[in-house]
């Protein structure tokens, strides 16, 4: 029997998952004996799936206990309709207040599954719906697992900043050889959390048989009364001698490198060392080993960052901070972009395939009109060709796109977004134009990424619907959508963009019409830092590497590459005449836009990177350089100031919208919290605002 | 007929106690079990190659709704160019499904179909949403006790004063005590599907055997069970059927096409007939759809081997074995026991009927003829007469 313990205190009341257990019959499968079923069921639907807390982790340990009692000829457990097990509650974690509670739920979690191992009995885990992190790992500890067709499976933990710590680090490479597991645990965890189908799942040896859903508990009976006759035998490797751990490991530890800009970060890390241990330990060995790195992790300020910026992302999905009724956002059943180029014509594509309704596009001639409506077409074609989306739904959306190079043909919409050049006057223009085709309701909406909106929406006869809406690029991949409020947007108008924007299933926030809004304001601030410091004489190398240890999915430079220098530049212009010259223009990148060179590093053939000689010629000889460390501090402090006068401004309502801004809209790592978390824990807040952005143990330890 | 249909295989569920282990399953749910676990049973048969899926429930609503027939089809996973639709004749819903399948191969229409039934009444409580015309009582169509399926038992008891409750009762243990006898024998668990129930309280568990059966019944324990549908009067829960949950499918073929695919053959049909009674005594239907069926068939009662008649009420069985002079215990009646102890899934029985009569024929190749017949509300009989397909004369 495992060890009592308590949820830490504060922490919100455990949803329990029962463990229950009933007897089946072998005889009607032609077996003999009976099985001891165990059902996990938190009694509630599929929304909230079975988790494991302390109370529930007891609850399965009795169950244990019980059937072990009954002596059947075989124990196993299930789920309840669509879910096996969702893993740990993560919601008491951010409370635990001392490394002896991290131990003792990681030991817990061990104490009670590895009986599911010893206990003497044949075991087997019919996974029949989603199985994650320790819900997928008590099937690890089951001599034998099933899967349903139709389930979902993964190990997260690594993704959020864990490890699989109640036994999976170990067992999985022991089950399925190091490459695998390395494929599961990092890979797939760092790659948005993929998760497995159930035919990669069998593949990868992780279940032994897939069955339907319809009969998936009768089938599954069957196969281990097929088992236990011997009938059927599941052969498992030895993989200690396998020749592929060193090159595995080192797959592990590049892809970690690669997501996180060259850092090495904990959770990664401490993973890669929990499967290279599963080579040669024992079990035992190897689960003492996940308990100590999840009680380091769990007391470490970096994972208290990513339960939050986890929990931020998942509730702000549901819920726009600040948005105005629902029920007031007007019908859209037609839809314009003006402009055809790429980003015009990606946006056309996206709405198009979320609302459903007619799309028109529209550009300065019917040759770039319709070079954006084929571009469109040809998407479609392509998805399905991929088998993404229906041969009908192709059709069906292929009809609906159109483009014009007259304006007329917007007469009708109820949304249109512009996407044309970052030029006031010609957004200005263009507006007028609109209102005397479209309905006063129609929203006008602007893409700009650092223009006014207010300044477009003046002079016009309904200026409160106009509003921002600005994706981030690419823009059906990029979760974040920012949506400006004027000083006349209505509340009809917001409404509308956000049930807009939840049809393109984007996270949003709510913001003032200001200069850069949230992200590009952050993004330019801290590029201007950097770029000052190589104006200023620093070797490129030591200011492009100087956040290098944060974690960061690419350098400052790197983005820059990837946004382009042209934008890059008139960005940063826009936001040095709107709020002032801490908004620097560095000289280097307008000779680089001057002289066409388009990026600041080139790909040679073998893959490797190199800076542009070209781009390198063009920096000035100055002769303050800058260390490393005096670079990250002014970047950071850049930001921590930004941020504060956004706050202090009213650009934004809440330090953890800020967050969520630069999770979603910059890619920025979730141990960092997005950002305002890391700079409270590195003091940076306090010493340049005089205050934290968030209080200690909201996304730090308490 | 044009050509032979035959019965190639029929299973069940288990049957559940109303309320019981499948109180949080779906109707549709049992009867995709069952499908599935004919199919699987008969993996000869593509499932591609089935022509039609008929599905019978008496009340055809929430999960038995949406018309049951196509929608237990594509829920079963079967090709969605394998039509189905729904069926309704109240208790003989199955067994008109297997005769509508049947007309279908004998037309030559079809090749090879599934016929099913299903009740959860658990779900669907007897009279459910009914709404019986006012006009029926008005204009004495009926009388009230013809809408009240206890109240027709009683009347038959009126009706035929020499079948004593004493009889009825002893009539139910004896189908209780054939239960037990089968199912210790194994004969009963051979064509029933295990099938998985959820419980939100106690776990999922897995049925394998019906839950409505009473082993321990006896006179003295059935001589002291109230008579609900009237004051001093002989039916008793423990001389009808239960209310329960479960369901039945059977696969039907021409006789060709199984032949062709070496498909087992467990019965051949020879006829069927239904016929209407007066309502209010609906129990007494059997009579005279067996009285057309065999006229058709050319037979006599005679020649009939083997019976499996539905246990609705005891009283409804004794008024048939009456009519045609056969004993209480004729040990060619129901010799698995019968609705009594196993229950009565309103619209999912015919099949069952008919599964028991194919392990009868099986079992005994002495019978050449063997009947399945059952009475339906609002006064009806349906009967199917069966040839065994592994007669020998002796």
């Amino acid at each position: 029997m495992a060890t009592q313990i308590k949820l830490p205190e504060g922490a919100p009341e455990e949803v329990i998952t029962n463990a229950l257990v009933r007897d089946v019959d072998l005889t009607a499968f032609g077996g003999q004996g009976s099985i001891s079923l165990i059902t996990l069921d938190n009694g509630q639907d599929h929304n909230r799936p079975n988790t494991f807390g302390p109370a529930s982790l007891q609850s399965l340990d009795t169950a244990i206990t019980d059937a072990i009692a009954r002596k059947p000829a075989a124990i196993a457990i299930t789920g309840k309709p669509f879910i096996f097990a969702a893993g740990a509650d993560l919601s008491a974690l951010s409370f635990i207040q001392e490394r002896t509670q991290s131990l003792a739920i990681g030991k817990l979690g061990h104490d009670v599954f590895r009986r599911l191992n010893e206990c003497g009995i044949p075991t087997f885990a019919f996974i029949n719906g989603l199985a994650l992190g320790g819900g997928l790992e008590v099937g690890l500890h089951c001599n034998y697992r099933t899967l349903a067709s139709t389930a979902f499976t993964a190990l997260p933990e690594v993704f959020l900043g864990l490890v699989p710590g109640w036994g999976g680090s170990t067992i999985l490479p022991k089950l399925i050889g190091p490459e695998r597991a390395v494929q599961v645990i990092m890979l797939n965890a760092l790659s948005n959390n993929t998760m497995m189908k159930a035919s990669d799942a069998l593949k990868l040896g992780i279940a032994d048989a897939v069955f339907e859903p319809a009969d998936f508990i009768e089938r599954s009976i069957a196969f281990a009364v097929s088992i236990l006759s011997g009938a059927k035998k599941i052969e498992r490797k030895d993989y200690s001698n396998d020749p592929a751990w060193e090159s595995a490991l080192a797959t592990g530890k590049a892809a970690a490198l690669k997501k996180f800009g060259g850092a090495q970060i904990p959770a990664p890390t401490k993973a890669l060392e929990l499967i290279a241990s599963a080579q040669t330990n024992t079990l035992s060995q190897g689960f003492d080993a996940e308990d100590q790195v999840l009680a380091d992790l769990m007391m470490s300020d970096s994972l208290r960052a990513s339960l939050y910026a986890f929990n931020l992302i998942q509730k702000k999905r549901k819920k726009v901070e600040g948005a105005p009724k629902p029920a007031l956002a007007r019908k859209v059943t037609k839809v314009g972009v003006v402009g055809a180029g790429l980003m015009a014509s990606q946006l056309a594509l996206l709405l198009l395939k979320s609302l459903k309704c007619p799309v028109v596009m529209s550009d300065i001639d019917q040759e770039r009109a319709d070079k954006g409506v084929a571009w469109v077409k040809n998407e479609l074609v392509k998805a399905a060709q991929k088998q993404r989306m229906s041969a009908e739904s192709a059709q069906r959306l292929g009809l609906l796109i159109s483009g014009s190079a007259d304006n007329s043909v917007f007469a009708g919409c109820d949304f249109i977004i512009e996407a044309i050049f970052e030029e006031l006057s010609l957004k200005q223009e263009l507006f007028k134009k609109l209102e005397a085709i479209v309905s006063p309701e129609c929203v006008l909406a602007t893409n700009t990424s650092s223009l006014s909106v207010e300044k477009m929406s003046q002079g016009l006869k309904n200026p409160e619907r106009v509003v921002g809406f600005h994706f981030f690029n690419p823009v059906a991949v990029m979760p974040l959508l920012e949506v400006a409020r004027t000083s006349t947007t209505d509340d009809a108008t917001t409404a509308t963009a956000i049930a807009v924007g939840k049809e393109l299933k984007k996270v949003m926030i709510i913001c003032k019409d200001a200069p850069g809004f949230v992200v590009n304001r952050l993004l330019t601030r801290f590029m201007g830092e950097i770029t000052d410091a190589v104006d200023e004489g620093t070797p490129p190398a030591v200011a492009d590497s100087a956040m290098n240890s944060i974690g960061f999915p690419m350098s400052p430079f790197q983005l820059l590459d990837l946004v382009g220098p042209g934008v890059g530049l008139h960005v940063a212009k826009t936001l040095h005449t709107n709020l002032g010259p801490r908004y620097r223009i560095s000289p280097t990148m307008e000779a680089m836009v001057e002289k066409g060179i388009r990026t600041f590093y080139l790909k040679n053939e073998d893959g490797t990177v190199v800076a542009n000689p070209a781009a390198l010629a063009l920096i000035g000889q100055a002769g303050s350089p800058s260390t490393q460390e005096q670079v990250r501090t002014r970047a950071l402090t850049a930001l921590a100031i930004e941020a504060r006068m956004m706050l202090d401004e009213g650009v934004i309502a809440t330090a953890a919208e800020i967050d969520l801004c630069m999770l979603m809209g910059a890619g920025w790592p979730m141990h960092l919290g997005g950002i305002l978390p890391y700079l409270d824990r590195e003091g940076i807040s306090d010493s340049v605002c005089a205050s934290r952005f968030h209080p200690a143990g909201v996304a730090s330890l308490p | 007929m044009s050509r032979s249909v035959v019965l190639v295989d029929a299973v069940r569920t288990p049957f559940g106690k109303a309320g019981g282990i499948y109180a949080a399953t779906r109707a549709d749910d049992l009867m995709v079990r069952a499908i599935r676990g004919l199919l699987e049973r008969n993996p000869k048969v593509d499932p591609s190659a089935i022509e039609d899926v008929a599905i019978a429930a008496a009340t055809q609503t929430g999960d038995q709704g949406m018309n049951i027939g196509r929608s237990a089809a594509l829920l079963s996973g079967l090709p969605n160019t394998v039509p189905g639709y729904s069926i309704d004749r109240w208790c003989a819903g199955a067994l008109t499904a297997v005769t509508t399948i049947a007309g279908a191969i004998a037309m030559g229409t079809n090749e090879i179909a599934i016929a099913g039934g299903v009740e959860h009444m658990g779900n669907h409580p007897i009279g459910e949403g009914l709404d019986p015309n006012p006009r029926y009582l008005a204009e004495r169509i009926v009388e009230q006790d013809a809408l009240a399926m206890g109240a027709t038992a009683e009347r038959l008891h009126d009706r035929f004063p020499h079948l004593t409750r004493e009889r009825t009762d002893r009539y139910a243990m004896n189908s209780q005590l054939k239960t037990v006898k089968a199912y210790s024998q194994g004969k009963i668990q051979r064509d029933l599907i295990p099938m998985a129930a959820r419980s939100v309280e106690f776990g999922w568990a897995v049925a394998t055997a019906d839950e409505a059966p009473r082993p321990q019944t006896t006179m003295e324990g059935l001589a002291g069970l109230k008579t609900p549908f009237r004051p001093s009067g002989r039916v008793t829960p423990g001389n009808s059927s239960g209310l329960n949950d479960g369901a039945t499918a059977a696969l039907l073929a021409s006789q060709d096409k199984a032949l062709e695919l070496g498909l087992t053959i467990k019965a051949k049909m020879l006829t069927y007939a239904f016929a209407g009674v007066e309502p209010e005594i609906m129990g007494y239907g059997p009579v005279p759809s067996t009285l057309k069926a065999l006229k058709q068939a050319g037979l006599t009662i005679e020649d009939i081997g083997a019976f499996e008649i539905n246990e609705a009420f005891a009283v409804q069985v004794l008024a048939f074995l009456d009519h045609f002079a056969i004993a209480d215990d004729d040990p060619r009646v129901n010799p698995y026991g019968g609705a009594i102890a196993v229950g009565h899934p309103l619209a999912s029985s015919g099949i069952r009927l008919i599964l028991n009569l194919a392990r009868t024929f099986e079992a005994q190749p002495d019978v050449q003829y063997g009947i399945t017949t059952m009475c339906v509300g609002l006064g009806m009989g349906g009967t199917i007469i069966w040839e065994n397909p592994h007669f020998k004369k002796s």
